[in-house]
């Protein structure tokens, strides 16, 4: 029997990647995407059900569904999208919401896949240039998406130990650049204007949006059980990055940082989200052998991920935005998916078709 | 044949026929840069080496003994006492080494360092990294390159020019246990005329504390010189002995080691390095010409 997988956040960008990238796998049997709202990209045979974002009737939805793997990317790693209440209740209440039902008596679930970020382990002086999984974070915790994510972590753990049945996954990703997502860092890039911490020129490191998906679905394809940090290899100092991407440096002085930025951010100047601010000043590095040791491959280092991000805007300033406007619409889904007058084709298990 | 040389657009929904998406090309490097993962730019190195010849040369006129001691491959910890208030030992050693040698060498620091803005850049590309048990193990054991460390930490710089040449307590003997897990040896490098360099009158706390550094010296280069003396050393003779490198007949790669037996290493080390200190101080007869 194939695989029964339920994606969190198909609405989002990273659930419809998954879901796409799943769709093509003739392992996978069926996939259930739940959304606060309708799926922003083409589908083929996904089912989406509207949920709100504390998944409260999750519980009934897998003891109907009886799906056997959950990968919960609905985690709000942005604060810049989301209100603190709503980065609260997504993260935290909402992954509470989605263990319980996963650990419910006589549950189908065998496998749970958690996309985290290497955002819980902060930025500080006092860290290793290279975190491995089991170093603990040396700075304080200082923003909401910070702690909402360790908070959603250490529930994780928990439900791990409770359910040693179960394979539990959790990948820990570095700020993403790529073709298509948006985030603070790829809009200040792309705006080439990008604020930096005066005095201050940490290396960091970046993972390809096509290795994040790969990554997944790596893990949940071979029910890969542990945490793992997910990053291109190397390193590069910011300044390098912003002479790649040709984007101007906007000093912020080093002291009364955040009351600078938050003047331009006011003005709509840059996006400086607070996690941002420490990532400037001592950059962060994770040490990925764990992950390659089981048998991932990266298609993109660092560097690589940074140069793909450029191309595609350079491409993007030239023709605008190529991507066909793609409207959900619930009768032509039905028809697609259950109308018998459609010949089912499936793909090749290994083709990421990317 | 100029057209078949256009890459094709990376995102294949550009284009009107969907073409394959280009794969990454291996031999293709788009760094711009040579900064590698600590920070460390042999390019700024270079620059920083050809500045400073001069005042190796010149102005410290460094002298060693037993550079050959010092491997030319795989990894080793050096460890070298330290003074002046504005550490003068560290750039000698390194610039020497690098110059003799042709290897870098990384110089592991307090985390201070990191936190202060321009230095800290500055530092960084010139070889320094925080002295984290888990960097230096990289350094050693996966990279088998050269990492500097003086025990002392700010311990070392920061005493006053009466107790010179007296070496401070060697931490908690963490730079043992790194060597011993890396598996890579310990060399000591005895280092006279840093003391003299740039020596501490004293020191004031209560500034220190206010600003958030390790010390606030005042230095006999200030009373000498002004204002200028802040950041001008006295033409001392530097002289580098560098010692028989110490290996340990432990397993590498354990989590921990007695902690007995690594305090008893790293006094072992301090009392070698204080020994050759003295043997040196008796044989100099001047402080300026050595």
């Amino acid at each position: 029997m194939g695989r029964r997988i339920l994606i969190t956040g198909l609405d989002t960008f990273w659930g419809g990647r998954m879901a796409q990238a799943l769709e093509r796998d003739p392992d996978v049997e069926m996939i259930l995407g739940m959304g606060t709202q309708e799926p922003k990209v083409p589908l083929e045979r996904t089912e989406f059900v509207r949920a709100d974002q504390t998944y409260s009737i999750l519980s009934r939805i897998v003891r109907a569904t009886q799906v056997d793997t959950i990968v919960h990317t609905f985690l709000v790693v942005d604060s810049t999208q989301v209100s603190g209440r709503a980065l609260h209740e997504i993260n935290v209440i909402g992954t509470m919401n989605l263990l319980a039902a996963a650990g419910q008596a006589g549950s189908p679930v065998r496998q749970v896949v958690v996309k985290s970020s290497t955002i819980v382990y902060g930025a500080a002086s006092s860290d290793p240039y290279w975190f491995r999984e089991e170093a603990p974070r040396t700075g304080p915790v200082r923003s909401r998406v910070e702690r909402s994510l360790i908070e959603v972590e250490g529930f994780v753990r928990d439900f791990a130990e409770d359910n040693p049945a179960t394979v539990v996954t959790v990948l820990r990703f570095a700020n993403v650049l790529g073709t298509d997502i948006v985030t603070p860092i790829s809009t200040n890039l792309s705006r080439r204007v990008m604020p930096t911490v005066a005095g201050f020129d940490p290396l960091v490191q970046f993972v390809e949006e096509d290795d994040v998906v790969r990554c997944l679905k790596h893990v949940t394809r071979r029910r890969i059980a542990g945490l793992y940090n997910v990053a291109g290899d190397g390193k590069l100092p910011w300044s390098e990055v912003l002479t790649m991407c040709a984007a101007r440096s906007l000093p912020l002085p080093p002291v009364a940082t955040r009351a600078a930025a938050s003047v331009l951010i006011r003005l709509g100047a840059i996006d400086f989200p607070p996690e941002l601010e420490s990532l400037l000043r001592y950059g962060r590095g994770v040490d990925t052998s764990r992950l390659k040791s089981t048998g991932y491959t990266f298609r993109y280092t660092t560097a690589g991920a940074v140069e793909n991000f450029i191309q595609a805007v350079r491409l993007r300033r030239t023709v605008g935005s190529s991507d066909p406007a793609y409207t959900f619409d619930q009768d032509v889904e039905q028809f697609f998916r259950h109308s018998p007058a459609i010949v089912n084709t499936t793909g090749n298990p290994e083709d990421d078709g990317q | 044949m100029a057209i078949g040389k256009e890459a094709p657009p990376r995102d294949q929904r550009a284009a009107l026929v969907p073409l394959p998406r280009r794969e990454p090309e291996a031999t293709h490097n788009p760094r711009l840069s040579d900064v590698d993962e600590w920070g460390r730019s042999e390019h700024t190195r270079q620059l920083v080496r050809r500045i400073y010849n001069p005042i190796y040369k010149h102005w410290f006129r460094a002298e060693w003994e037993g550079l050959e001691k010092i491997p030319r491959h795989g990894g080793a910890l050096l460890v070298s006492n330290h003074a002046a208030a504005i550490p003068s030992d560290a750039p000698v050693i390194m610039h020497g080494i690098e110059e003799e040698l042709g290897r870098p060498v990384y110089g592991l620091a307090d985390f201070f360092f990191r936190t202060a803005p321009w230095l800290g850049t500055g530092w960084a590309r010139g070889g320094g990294v925080t002295a984290h048990p888990d960097n230096a193990l990289r350094l050693l054991r996966d990279q088998g390159q050269l990492a500097l460390v003086f025990p002392e930490g700010t311990k070392g710089p920061s005493k006053t020019y009466a107790d010179r040449y007296r070496l401070r307590r060697f931490g908690r003997g963490g730079f043992i246990e790194i060597a011993m897990r890396a598996g890579v040896p310990v060399i000591p490098i005895a280092v006279v005329g840093a003391e003299e360099s740039m020596p501490i009158l004293f020191r004031l706390p209560s500034v220190a504390r206010a600003l958030g550094v390790p010390y606030v010296p005042v230095t006999a280069n200030m009373l000498a010189f002004g204002p200028l003396g802040t950041l001008l050393y006295f033409p001392a003779k530097f002289k580098l002995r560098v010692l028989d490198p110490i290996t340990f007949d432990v397993p590498a790669g354990q989590e921990r080691y007695s902690k007995s037996r690594v305090m008893d290493e790293a006094e072992n080390v301090r009392m070698q390095l204080q020994e050759t200190l003295y043997d040196m101080l008796r044989e100099r007869r001047s402080v300026w010409f050595g």
